[in-house]
């Protein structure tokens, strides 16, 4: 279509002439998952633990030895149970294990320094691996699909799920607002173009703009962060651009909400950003939630993209075991279009 | 300072950016109590020179002095000395008449008790106490223009620079409007104004017309009409600026 | 005469403000038809309504014999539309911009080259330059070659003029007049008063009311009547000295004189005396010829009272 081919050209010239906003929308993505993936971790190193024995069989040296040779611990020795409280305190250790063998029995206690929630969880764990196999007991745990908890693309389904609701709504939004704003709306408006063909002349451009970017961040999710590649490729792809056609309908409803480009960028950023990274599952997990946010949660798209893309990439489950998040966006991009399509009329 | 009677005093006053030249090399003298009509073409080098003249630019080279203050080291004196109202930033709406004289009058650093004083005079004078707490955008646009004026004028200034202060206005309110210049003048204010509006440039003392960056006449509007053989402003400010090259 | 435009009994109201109260009007095939009034009077709400893109609360509008609510799709190819701010793409270059307009009308730019060309070739001369950085008259130029470029029978300009100097608002209205060669009606809006004798009617509106459609000169006749001039060297005094005489109906400002509007017994010698006994000596009186101005002046003084 002609009249289409000229609105998607136009806006493409917006998009490559504003060299700065260009920049800051491809270089971002990479910056975002370089600083999680390898800067800002939540991985658990150098475990400073010390050891409390009043007894020494042949489990607690196998345990000992464990530890020490361990590179996620750094052993600082032999202490006594009264001294434990001190050193935790004073930060000289981290952790502290405190083994009472009794025969064939192992009762242990694992102390932590839980002023860091998440750390101490992870610690806890880790001391937990490194003792069970040397126990009777015979809890068994296996942390499966991410076996040593690297979280360096654990953070790749929420930066993804982030960064495609800021650039699909909000450069939408903005750019939609703008004409408003100076009054090139009206003209196109009074033109013969229909509506639909200014919505398409507007999503069209940033689709593409966004399939850059989601080719860009794959490529880096897989190569240099080291994600496993498998047939789920596909599935991450098909679920992704449905994300993305998603967050272009809330561009669009974002800019029949609001009448100038600063509110497009407040509403865009409070309403759909803040709830992204609060609630969605990228930084707390929803199961830990109150309720009423878990309700919440349920109507933040990028929680159900956010947890597709869990179980696509690092569970590695194919496309049958995400079909609920997907259906779920495929209706909630059904609802926005057809409100926006009927609202997006031409008198007030 | 050279001279008690002069408001505004200019030599060879040039703005350059980059390659281009937006003033070029103008002088005059602007007299106390004087309106000064300061015209031009879009695009002749008005808003540049006005900008230095309040102290918002610097000259690139040329000298000048407003309100006695030297407008290349003495920028920020200038502006507690001097009142601007323009057509496009005036008045705050959603606050009331006595909410935004007051603020203005504390942005120019008047002391509470000389606020109190300057804001009943004021608004005694413009008749407007019955609205003193009316939302400045729900009052008339007449007021609303007096209002402005007022505000731009609470510390009593030496000098008040009034950009485009009409666009748009109706012929009664923009006559009122100079009404309240002419009695300001009156009262010693020299008054520096810009329009669009050729028949208030008769208005003026003095004219000066900005073509390309200097100014091609300067004068009196009766002497400008015999120098031009015209019969109204309007037609001299054709003849004056129909030879301009550039455009903004 | 075929008629273009025709409104009637339009009222529009945001909120508790009357921009349009029972509006009506009728333009005719190829007239230079001039809407006058200050901002805020409601000539942009009038314009939105005719280019379709609002609704009027009561009333009727029609344009080329359309509906502008039932009918606005086979209108909207018909209207050339220049809203207040010229508005154009900043980014676009000047040639970006005409072809795009073009191609939203499925036309292209040579096709109708001819009849934006005495407008467009000043522009033609540095086509890559963006339109962000144009000077007033130069956008607004562009702005109106873009509103032709699909040849339509009625331009719909609302405020071309306003920020733009003398000159260039002057060349302007020459580019509308060669604009009528081509049978082009056109409906423009001002609130320069002295621009309103270039158009062949006028409506004068003021709070959303229609108050006077005429041609320039039957607008102003009778104006005269009692109509005087008055100059001295201390204007301001001269001002005040006058509005203190009972036969003095209104007095006002008027470029390098003062209007004074006079009752049936306003005679120039007695004023001149009245005026020496205040003090007034070297005061001159002699008639004046009425312009549009004096006449909104009279129509709009009692509202502002």
């Amino acid at each position: 279509m002609n009249i289409l081919g000229s609105l998607i050209k136009k806006e493409a010239i917006h998009i490559v002439r504003d060299r700065r906003t260009m920049f800051i929308t491809l270089v971002m993505p990479l910056v975002l998952l370089l600083l999680f993936g390898f800067a800002i971790s939540t991985e658990v190193n150098n475990i400073r633990i010390a050891v409390v024995a009043d007894r020494h069989n042949d489990t607690t040296r196998d345990i000992i030895q464990a530890l020490e040779v361990n590179s996620y611990f750094s052993f600082e020795g032999i202490t006594a149970a009264d001294d434990v409280d001190d050193l935790l305190r004073q930060s000289k250790i981290d952790a502290a294990l405190i083994l009472r063998p009794d025969g064939n029995k192992l009762p242990c206690q694992i102390i932590v320094d839980a002023s860091n929630p998440t750390v101490a969880q992870a610690v806890a764990s880790y001391i937990s691996g490194v003792i069970t196999p040397s126990s009777d007991n015979v809890i068994v745990t296996r942390t499966l699909y991410n076996p040593q908890m690297k979280s360096s693309y654990n953070f790749v389904p929420g930066i993804m799920g982030m960064i495609f609701i800021l650039i699909c709504a909000i450069m939408t939004s903005v750019s939609i607002v703008r004409e408003k704003e100076t009054g090139t709306m009206d003209l196109l408006l009074v033109s013969p173009v229909r509506p639909i063909n200014i919505i398409f002349g507007k999503l069209i451009p940033y689709f593409i703009l966004s399939c850059v970017i989601l080719a860009i961040m794959l490529t880096m999710a897989y190569t240099v962060l080291g994600l496993p590649v498998s047939d789920s490729v596909f599935s991450v792809i098909g679920v992704s651009l449905l994300y993305i056609i998603l967050s272009l309908s809330i561009g669009l409803l974002v800019s029949a909400m609001v009448s100038n480009q600063v509110s497009a960028l407040i509403v865009s950023a409070m309403l759909f950003m803040v709830p992204v990274i609060m609630l969605s599952g990228m930084i707390f997990p929803v199961d830990n939630m109150p309720v009423v946010l878990q309700g919440v949660s349920c109507i933040i798209p990028a929680r159900w993209y956010i947890s597709a893309m869990r179980k696509l990439m690092i569970q590695q489950v194919d496309f049958a075991g995400v079909l609920n998040e997907v259906f779920i966006m495929v209706g909630m991009t059904l609802v926005l279009l057809a409100a926006q399509l009927g609202k997006f009329n031409s008198k007030k | 300072m050279t001279n008690n009677n002069i408001a505004i005093s200019v030599k060879d006053l040039t703005k350059r950016f980059g390659d281009f030249t937006a003033v070029d090399s103008i002088t005059f003298d602007v007299r106390k109590g004087e309106i000064f009509g300061f015209l031009g073409a879009n695009g002749a080098g008005k808003t540049t020179a006005m900008r230095m003249l309040c102290g918002l630019s610097y000259p690139t080279s040329g000298s000048g002095t407003v309100a006695g203050f030297n407008i290349s080291t003495e920028g920020e004196l200038i502006k507690r000395h001097i009142g601007y109202m323009s057509q496009k930033f005036s008045l705050y709406g959603d606050l009331s008449v006595v909410q935004n004289l007051r603020l203005f009058s504390t942005i120019y650093g008047l002391s509470d008790s000389e606020t109190k004083k300057r804001m009943s005079a004021m608004m005694k004078r413009l008749g407007m106490d019955s609205m003193a707490d009316a939302r400045v955008k729900s009052i008339p646009v007449g007021w609303r223009q007096k209002l402005a004026f007022a505000a731009s004028t609470i510390h009593n200034p030496e000098i008040v620079f009034l950009d485009e202060p009409t666009g748009g206005v109706d012929p009664v309110t923009r006559r009122k409007f100079w009404e309240l210049i002419y009695q300001a003048s009156s009262e010693g204010m020299t008054v520096f104004v810009t329009t669009h509006y050729l028949d208030e440039a008769e208005y003026c003392n003095r004219v000066s017309i900005m073509v390309d960056g200097r100014i091609a006449a300067l004068d009196t509007p009766a002497a400008l009409k015999e120098q031009f053989h015209a019969d109204s402003m309007d037609e001299v400010f054709r003849i004056v600026a129909k030879d301009a090259q550039r455009t903004e | 005469m075929n008629t273009v435009v025709n409104i009637s009994g339009v009222s529009k109201t945001y909120g508790t403000i009357k921009a349009l109260d029972d509006v009506s009007l009728t333009v005719h095939e190829g007239e230079m038809f001039g809407l006058i009034g200050p901002d805020g009077a409601g000539k942009s709400t009038l314009y939105r309504l005719l280019a379709t893109l609002l609704a009027p609360d009561s009333g009727h509008l029609e344009v080329l014999g359309l509906d502008i609510v039932k009918e606005y799709r086979q209108l909207r190819k018909l209207i050339g539309y220049m809203p207040e701010r010229f508005s154009l793409y900043p980014d676009l270059s000047i040639s970006e911009n005409l072809n795009f307009f073009a191609s939203l009308f499925g036309v292209s730019v040579k096709q109708n080259y001819d009849l934006i060309a005495p407008i467009f070739s000043q522009l033609a001369k540095f086509p890559d330059r963006p339109a962000g950085k144009l000077s007033g008259g130069m956008k607004q130029k562009l702005a109106l070659s873009c509103a032709l470029i699909h040849r339509p029978p009625i331009l719909l300009l609302d405020e071309p003029t306003t920020g733009v100097d003398a000159v260039s608002r002057s060349e302007f209205w020459d580019m509308l007049a060669t604009l009528r060669k081509f049978g082009i009606t056109i409906l423009v809006s001002t609130s320069y008063m002295d621009e309103a004798t270039r158009c062949d009617r006028i409506a004068m509106i003021d709070h959303g009311k229609i108050l006077r459609t005429d041609t320039p000169e039957g607008l102003v006749a009778g104006l005269d009547e009692n109509l005087y001039n008055a100059v001295s060297s201390d204007m301001f005094r001269l001002l005040a000295g006058l509005r203190k005489l009972p036969q003095v109906i209104d007095c006002y400002t008027f470029g390098a004189t003062l209007h004074v509007v006079g009752s049936e017994d306003f005679r120039a010698t007695d004023i001149k005396r009245k005026l020496e006994a205040q003090g007034i000596s070297d005061v001159d009186i002699y008639p004046a010829k009425g312009v549009i101005e004096d006449l909104f002046i009279k129509l709009t003084r009692n509202d502002q009272q």
